[in-house]
Parts: C-alpha cells; sequence; structure tokens
C-alpha cells in the first residue's frame, strides 16, 4: 500500500503528527493492522537503530520515532488485542532497587514497544519481590533490569538470586544494562544477556525470545 | 579571566579531586541511600573524604552536593532540604580544605531528560539557579556543573551558575557513538565547547566515561576548539566483578601515567571520576606536578 510507505517515513523521522493521521486514515480505509505493525511500523523503527548504531542518529532521534511509533501504536494496539495477536514477547523492566536513574531504563522500554514487545515499565526503584510478583502476573517472557552506579548494581546480582529462589528462573530469560555492566559482570550473576544501549537492547530481547 | 581561576593556574596542571560516592560507601552509606544528605546526619563522615583528598594532594576539591538540586533530591524525598543541604556540603569542603586547597561546588544533572517533557525547562532552569545560589551563599570559589549528557540541561546549569558571579566550569560525559567521543544526546566535543563557551563556562571539561584512554583525544579536541581552560577526570575504566565484588582494575600509578598525556594535551585541571580514591589523587600529584 502505497500510502503506508508514508507511515514508515513518518516513523523514521520522527514526524508524530504524521504518524498519528496516516494511521487513522488507514485504519479507516481498512488497512490490516497487524501488516501495518509487521511491514511498515517496525521496519520503520529497525531502520532507526539501525542508523543509531552507524552514528547517524544519536537519543533525541531515536525518542522523537519512539514517540511517533507509539502514537500510532495507541490506534492499532486495540485492534491487535482484539483480534488475540501476541506481542512480541512480554517484558517486565525497572531499575533495580536503590537506584533511581530512569533515563537509560525509559530509552530501553520506548525501543521494545517500537519493536512490539509489550512493556510493563515497574518504574526506579524497584524491589525483587515486586518484579518477582509482576513477571508472574503479567507472564512476562523477559526481565529487563538496570542500574546506573557501581553503587546500586549488585542490586541486579540480589534481583537475579531472588528470582531463583522464587522457582520461576526457568520461566524468563534476564537482561540487564547500566553504564557499569559489562559482560562479564552478567555472566557473573547470572542474567542472560546484556547490551551498553537501547537499540542493542532489541537485538538482545529479541535473540532471548528465539533461543 | 576570573580572579580565582588565574591565581589557581598560577601552576598547573591543577591537580582536582576523585569520586566521593564510593568513599561515603566504605564509611558506611548504605547503597540507594542519598549521599547528599549526609552533609545533614554525617557531616563528620564527609568531612573525612574531604580531608583524604586534601591530604593526598588536591589543590581543588569539590563538594557532596552533586544531586543536591531540588529535582534530583525530589526522588530521595529531600527536595524541602535543598538550602541547608548545599550550605552544608560547601561548609564540610572548606573546613577540610583550610588553606590549602580551593572549594568548587559541586552541581551534577537533574536526572530528568528535558526531551521527555518529564520536566520542563523552567523547572530545570529554576531548580538549577537554586542550587547555585545556595552554593555561592555557603562560600563556594566556583561551581563545576558535572556529569552531564545533555548540551541542553548543561547549558541552563551553566547560565544559573554564572549569574552567582563565580567562576563556571562546565564538564560533560562523553561515552556514546562508534567512537565513544559523542555526550548521549550526540554533541561532540568542538560542539561542546563552542555552546558551552558562549553560555558563560570559564573552563569546559570532561568527566567520567569509559576512562583514561577515551579521554586523551577528548581532552586534545577540547584544548583545540577553545581558548577557556580544559579540565578532565575520567573514570577508572570499567569495573570488574572480583570475587563478588565490583573492582576498577586500573591502578592509581597506571592512571597517573596515563595522565601524563593529558598534562602534554595542555589540560589544566586533572582528577579522577567513578572507580578513583585518594590514592589516585596522590599518584596524580606525584606524577603531575
Amino acid at each position: 500500500m502505497e500510502d503506508l510507505k508514508k507511515l514508515y517515513d513518518a516513523i523514521l523521522t520522527g514526524n508524530f503528527k504524521a504518524a498519528k493521521e496516516i494511521t487513522q486514515q488507514a485504519l479507516a480505509a481498512g488497512a490490516d493492522p497487524q501488516e501495518m505493525v509487521q511491514k511498515h511500523m517496525i521496519p520503520a523503527m529497525d531502520e532507526v537503530g539501525r542508523r543509531y548504531e552507524a552514528n547517524e542518529y544519536f537519543v533525541p532521534e531515536l525518542l522523537i520515532s519512539a514517540r511517533a511509533m507509539k502514537a500510532s501504536l495507541e490506534f492499532i494496539r486495540p485492534l491487535l488485542a482484539a483480534k488475540g495477536a501476541e506481542p512480541a514477547g512480554r517484558v517486565v523492566i525497572g531499575t533495580v532497587k536503590g537506584d533511581l536513574h530512569d533515563i537509560g531504563k525509559n530509552l530501553v522500554a520506548a525501543m521494545l514497544e517500537g519493536a512490539g514487545f509489550e512493556v510493563i515499565d515497574l518504574g526506579v526503584d524497584v524491589p525483587p519481590e515486586k518484579f518477582i510478583a509482576a513477571l508472574n502476573e503479567k507472564h512476562a517472557h523477559l526481565v529487563a533490569m538496570s542500574a546506573l552506579l557501581t553503587t546500586t548494581m549488585n542490586s541486579m546480582k540480589t534481583t537475579v538470586e531472588a528470582i531463583k529462589s522464587a522457582g520461576v528462573r526457568a520461566k524468563v530469560k534476564i537482561m540487564i544494562g547500566g553504564a557499569p555492566v559489562t559482560e562479564k559482570y552478567a555472566e557473573e550473576i547470572g542474567a542472560d544477556g546484556y547490551s551498553t544501549n537501547a537499540n542493542g537492547a532489541v537485538a538482545l530481547a529479541r535473540r532471548l525470545m528465539a533461543a | 579571566m576570573h580572579p580565582t581561576l588565574d591565581r589557581l593556574l598560577r601552576k598547573t596542571p591543577v591537580i582536582t579531586d576523585g569520586a566521593w560516592g564510593t568513599q561515603l560507601q566504605a564509611l558506611g552509606l548504605p547503597p540507594g541511600e542519598c549521599p547528599d544528605g549526609w552533609n545533614l546526619s554525617h557531616p563528620e563522615k564527609v568531612r573525612r573524604v574531604a580531608q583524604f583528598y586534601v591530604d593526598a594532594g588536591s589543590n581543588v576539591i569539590l563538594t557532596n552536593t552533586f544531586r543536591s538540586n531540588r529535582i534530583a533530591l525530589e526522588g530521595f524525598g529531600l527536595a524541602d532540604r535543598v538550602a541547608e543541604i548545599n550550605a552544608g556540603g560547601v561548609r564540610i569542603s572548606l573546613a577540610a580544605a583550610s588553606s590549602r586547597a580551593t572549594v568548587l561546588a559541586s552541581i551534577g544533572p537533574t536526572g530528568k531528560m528535558l526531551m521527555s517533557e518529564e520536566v520542563t525547562a523552567e523547572e530545570m532552569a529554576s531548580a538549577f539557579q537554586e542550587q547555585a545560589k545556595a552554593l555561592a551563599e555557603a562560600g563556594a570559589a566556583g561551581l563545576v556543573i558535572e556529569t552531564m549528557s545533555d548540551l541542553e540541561e548543561a547549558k541552563l546549569a551553566v547560565k544559573a551558575a554564572r549569574a552567582t558571579g563565580l567562576p563556571v566550569v562546565a564538564s560533560m560525559v562523553f561515552d556514546s557513538g562508534k567512537e565513544k567521543d559523542r555526550t548521549m544526546m550526540g554533541s561532540t566535543p568542538e560542539q561542546v565547547a563552542e555552546e558551552l563557551a558562549a553560555a558563560g563556562a570559564d573552563v569546559i571539561g570532561a568527566n567520567c566515561g569509559l576512562g583514561m584512554k577515551g579521554y586523551i583525544p577528548i581532552a586534545r579536541r577540547l584544548r583545540a576548539a577553545t581558548t577557556l581552560p580544559v579540565w578532565i577526570k575520567p573514570n577508572a575504566g570499567l569495573p570488574e566483578m572480583v570475587n563478588g565484588s565490583i573492582t576498577y582494575r586500573t591502578s592509581p600509578e597506571e592512571f597517573a601515567t596515563q595522565a601524563l598525556a593529558l598534562r602534554e594535551a595542555g589540560v589544566a585541571f586533572i582528577g579522577g571520576c567513578c572507580g578513583t580514591s585518594p590514592m589516585f589523587v596522590q599518584a596524580l600529584a606525584h606524577t603531575l606536578r
């Protein structure tokens, strides 16, 4: 559909208003919501991610594209839900206990939503019990947590251990992030993966869903 | 040049301080508790950290007021104590410095992003004005805007700081992009130098980030992009887990040896950020002065 190329462009360039209008028009003209998401919107966000990796886009561009995507998804989501369409995965996300820094977490949440994931955002300073309750209640596939400070990053370890003790470790994949986090640290605390940025987090989430 | 800076820069490089949070933790600050709140509840412990740095050879020490703006303190339930916490931080550092070091007060980011509309530019500006005023009234010799990821936020802070009449250092984090030479929002060292100078900064800098190695080329670029003095405080590399605890592997001696390249690049102020300690400052003072 010719018009939907415009939806792709609107998301890629972060044109919030155009994304909203084209979505409404396309839906009114009988476009298939699933096809819109899969063939035009997610590919637009993937291109945003590619440009980010290539240093053509930075955080401001990610944010405005994610915002355009979200504006469009607001109309589409109820239709997908009514059809019983499943998201790419369900992710419970939050900054760990003691850590109030949510800029990175918010970026990851926005990019995951843009990639078609259902994101359950628990906010900041999330104790392990709250992660466990949410992942049980929402039947989450993934837990994503972050810490900015070396002084709070060990709450990630505590959270992984609590998920193990609660007997639900096998049900979820755990991904971590934050400035001081390294691959070695992720391994050491028994997480399934880490990412240094929001775009990498999407790739990681997809990989973990496929595993 | 501001007379305070003129005096400081008679002998360069000026050695600044290292990390405070990890030092406070070693003295019992629990993870997740607001370090700045200790200016009121545990002033003697904050004083010890300041003293460590003065004794180690810092010519400039900062204050334990990194997150003492209204927006950041709100998250800790301390928003109504902005003035006291800032005044306390300056008082503590001044007492430790005595006549041996100069106290430049720390102003860190709000932790909110302008672009995501969680906070308005007016709210941010007013939070920085309130903090800068409290620090100036308490007797700081200058203000250091540090660890900024967003040039727009940094400029709001510089303008607020500038209004006090004190000299202003403005320092950003470069940790993004393929070459790790951009801020989180994509600004280059050249853009940062130009825009912060235009906003009224007296010194331009880079701090935190991924360690000394990446900051040597950034220091050179800042040096080339501005006639203002340059301020550099890198992390001690990236943390690693060793036997279950978080450790920075870079030794004080390695750090100080690498810092020779900063001196060579013409950096005026040199210190450390996350993972550094009074031992790092001692090594810097020994190697560089």
